[in-house]
């Protein structure tokens, strides 16, 4: 039977399971729309296309699925570049849709008209313009092949509008076409037994695992890995989660604002394992003195990562759940006492810490909300001072449970992606974690999140500044703050109040120990106002080599 | 030091882009690029010079692997190929010194494509040493105007970098 490529395209979204799309109609979407309507796939109406795309990504995040958003031509379009440069940078599977102008009037600066595959090149892992309505099952068929497997990306798709009137007859292909796209999972034996070598023979191991372990479902393996050889494990701030905060052998974060004890580790380890990492700036710092003493194993599925940023011993291409499957069978059970010992002596010399004193600290808000919800909460955050705290203070034990932008730190990115994916696992508890910033960026999907009655629980760590950006001046530019403190900050609990939604003040540790067992009990949403002590910066710091606090 | 990289692309719309939007966002030198489609008409074959040392080279070829529209990358700087651009060249040329300057092509095997009335036209094509000392030969006369393909190259004897087989791509 013949359909319009639109009914082909939502029959398509039906054979890959998708239960979801986030959206925001316009004019060269609507043969779309007009078929959405009828089918089961539930569309969420955001306020913005940034909210889209990002409820896409938090979705995407949360369950492990490729997440799908659909924007019109134009302004509609660009609204969603943020997040797909976001999806990008964290490796982040989504397919998503976009309307163009008839193909009639592709290239004459029609009204709406953007060249948004031009626009998107160096921030999709693909992008197609689907000119040929008879080309349109084929591309989606590529398209989600294309971002959930290997290192996971964000797929566009334009959609020119007279091409989606078109009739085809709809057979959804089975395989895929892609003449030179395999991405390999199997490690190379030789290297993998290279790595053993080098495992078996070090004294001062130390496990690097980032965001790579959580997407290819690696964390039991990781935890065996730690458990056999004794090695201390710290993580990226997108790999946090993928080994349980309370474990023994846990380093936290390194890099930039990681616990001082992760980054020295680092730098006294003889053998340093990094799995499913891309040795980040925020990182390294200085390429030249990051794990001095090292030699480094480097294990990705992106053969590009090895040795872009850092000169690797042993490099490993391959799925990393494949290669420590691999791996694990070649390595001796070792207790390296020594090292174990010198490690909990760093982690003695140097913990985090702050001073409680009888104003709020957002460091007690974060462990407060650990012990409350006894680290099983998903927690979604925006960025800045905020999501470090959330970082050090969250002892994430399950993973997946965080739900941040990480690469692009994309300020706006919790509210959308909270509600994607409280979507996603409608039966978790799903905290947003924001600051007075980050939540004005994106605020109005306040309105989603009550049309689709989602029970968020929102912290806003209020500190009426940018906080992140004022620290930034404090070290680096001498305390001339310029730009950073806002003279007016909404009263939060009267715009939750306008939305329909509880709202409450809290100033001091005492209020917060009192009202929070309450508000996570709630059964829909709430909004806390956290009046923190406004001078409070994220601490550890590197600075350009040294370290700070 | 100079790179000589052969890349074989799906002949999809905007595939140029992608590769030359790659090196301009990664930083890296393209000192020559010739593009055109190769015995199958699925398949374009780009010919790309690039400076740069051993870790640049190793990162530009493993990007350009990781576009889905890239079939093939190899660096056949190290192999023995063979090398060839094309140059025409427009010099002024009065009647008188005409028979001079067709005895700088024949040094160099060039062709005369084409006269005016005050012009000659002629095509070259060679290695780039050789179109550099064409080019040099010719400048005494007033080169008025001067265009080159880029290189492009092949793998001598019976080595290949293409690939057999491809099939028709459904998109």
């Amino acid at each position: 039977m013949e359909v319009t490529a639109a009914q082909a395209l939502v029959q398509a979204l039906e054979q890959e399971n998708i239960p979801i799309v986030f959206g925001y109609p316009g004019g060269s979407t609507l043969p779309v729309y007009d078929v959405l309507a009828s089918s089961a796939i539930k569309h969420v109406l955001v306020r913005h296309e940034q909210g889209a795309v990002f409820a896409a990504n938090g979705y995407a995040r949360a369950t492990g699925r490729v997440g799908v958003c659909i924007a019109t031509s134009g302004p509609g379009a660009t609204n969603l570049v943020t997040g797909i440069a976001d999806a990008y940078m964290d490796s982040v599977p989504l397919v998503i849709f976009t309307g163009q102008v008839p193909t009639t009037q592709v290239g004459t600066d029609a009204f709406q008209e953007v060249d948004i595959t031009g626009i998107t090149v160096p921030i999709t892992k693909h992008n197609y313009l689907v000119k040929d309505h008879r080309k349109l099952l084929q591309t989606i068929k590529n398209a989600f092949y294309i971002a959930a497997t290997g290192r996971p990306g964000p797929v566009l798709i334009d959609m020119p509008q007279d091409m989606l009137k078109n009739k085809i007859s709809f057979r959804y292909p089975k395989n895929v076409s892609l003449q030179s796209y395999k991405p390999v999972l199997e490690g190379h034996f030789g290297k993998i037994n290279e790595a053993a070598r080098l495992i078996n023979k070090s004294r001062r191991p130390v496990i690097y695992a980032g965001g790579g372990i959580l997407i290819s479902q690696a964390c039991e393996e990781l935890k065996q890995l730690a458990e056999v050889i004794s090695a201390p494990v710290t993580n990226t701030f997108r790999g946090l989660s993928c080994f349980s905060g309370e474990h023994p052998l846990f380093l936290g974060m390194l890099g930039l604002h990681g616990t001082r004890y992760a980054n020295l580790a680092v730098t006294e380890c003889d053998l340093l394992i990094a799995l499913g990492v891309r040795f980040d700036d925020r990182v390294t710092g200085k390429v030249a003195t990051f794990a001095p003493e090292a030699k480094i194993i480097h294990v990705d599925i992106d053969p590009a990562e090895i040795g872009k940023n850092v000169r690797i011993q042993v490099p490993i291409v391959g799925d990393v759940k494949v290669v420590l499957q691999a791996l694990l069978p070649l390595l001796k059970k070792t207790d390296r006492a020594a090292w174990l010992q010198r490690i909990e002596e760093l982690k003695k010399l140097y913990p985090l810490f702050y001073h409680q004193e009888n104003v709020l600290k957002p460091q007690f808000v974060l462990e407060e909300l650990f012990r409350l919800t006894d680290g099983e909460a998903v927690i979604a955050t925006d960025v800045g001072q905020h999501q470090m705290w959330t970082a050090q203070y969250y002892r994430f034990k399950k993973p997946g449970a965080i739900i941040s932008s990480g690469g692009l730190g994309a300020m706006g990115f919790g509210l959308p992606a909270a509600i994607g994916a409280q979507l996603g696992l409608p039966g978790e508890k799903v905290i947003l974690v924001t600051g007075d910033g980050s939540f004005q960026m994106t605020m109005p999907e306040l309105a989603t999140m009550v049309e689709q009655k989602l029970p968020l629980k929102i912290f806003i760590l209020n500190n009426r500044a940018l906080g992140m950006v004022r620290q930034l001046q404090e070290f680096y530019y001498d305390k001339r703050y310029f730009g950073v403190n806002f003279e007016f900050v909404p009263d939060f609990v009267v715009l939750a109040r306008a939305y329909g939604i509880p709202g409450y003040n809290i100033s001091t540790p005492d209020e917060l120990t009192q009202r929070l067992p309450e508000v996570l009990n709630t059964p829909g949403p709430v909004l806390v106002n956290c009046l923190i002590d406004p001078l409070e910066n994220v601490l550890p710091m590197a600075l350009s080599g040294q370290m700070t606090g | 030091m100079y790179h000589t990289l052969t890349v074989l692309v799906a002949n999809s719309p905007g595939v140029l882009y992608r590769v030359v939007g790659l090196f301009s966002r990664r930083g890296f030198n393209i000192d020559s690029l010739a593009v055109g489609q190769t015995e199958n008409e699925n398949v374009s074959r780009m010919t790309i010079v690039v400076e740069g040392d051993a870790l640049i080279l190793e990162q530009v070829t493993k990007q350009l692997r990781k576009l889905i529209d890239v079939i093939k990358v190899s660096n056949i700087t190290a192999e023995e190929f063979v090398a060839r651009e094309l140059v025409l060249a427009k010099v002024t040329a009065n009647p008188a010194q005409r028979g001079e300057i067709m005895q700088i092509a024949d040094i160099f095997r060039a062709r005369i494509v084409d006269l005016g009335r005050r012009t000659l036209t002629l095509e070259c094509t060679g290695d780039e040493a050789k179109i550099k000392a064409f080019e040099e030969s010719l400048r005494p006369y007033g080169i008025k105007e001067l265009v080159r393909t880029g290189k492009i190259a092949l793998l001598r004897g019976s080595k290949y970098a293409g690939v057999n087989n491809i099939k028709e791509e459904a998109l």
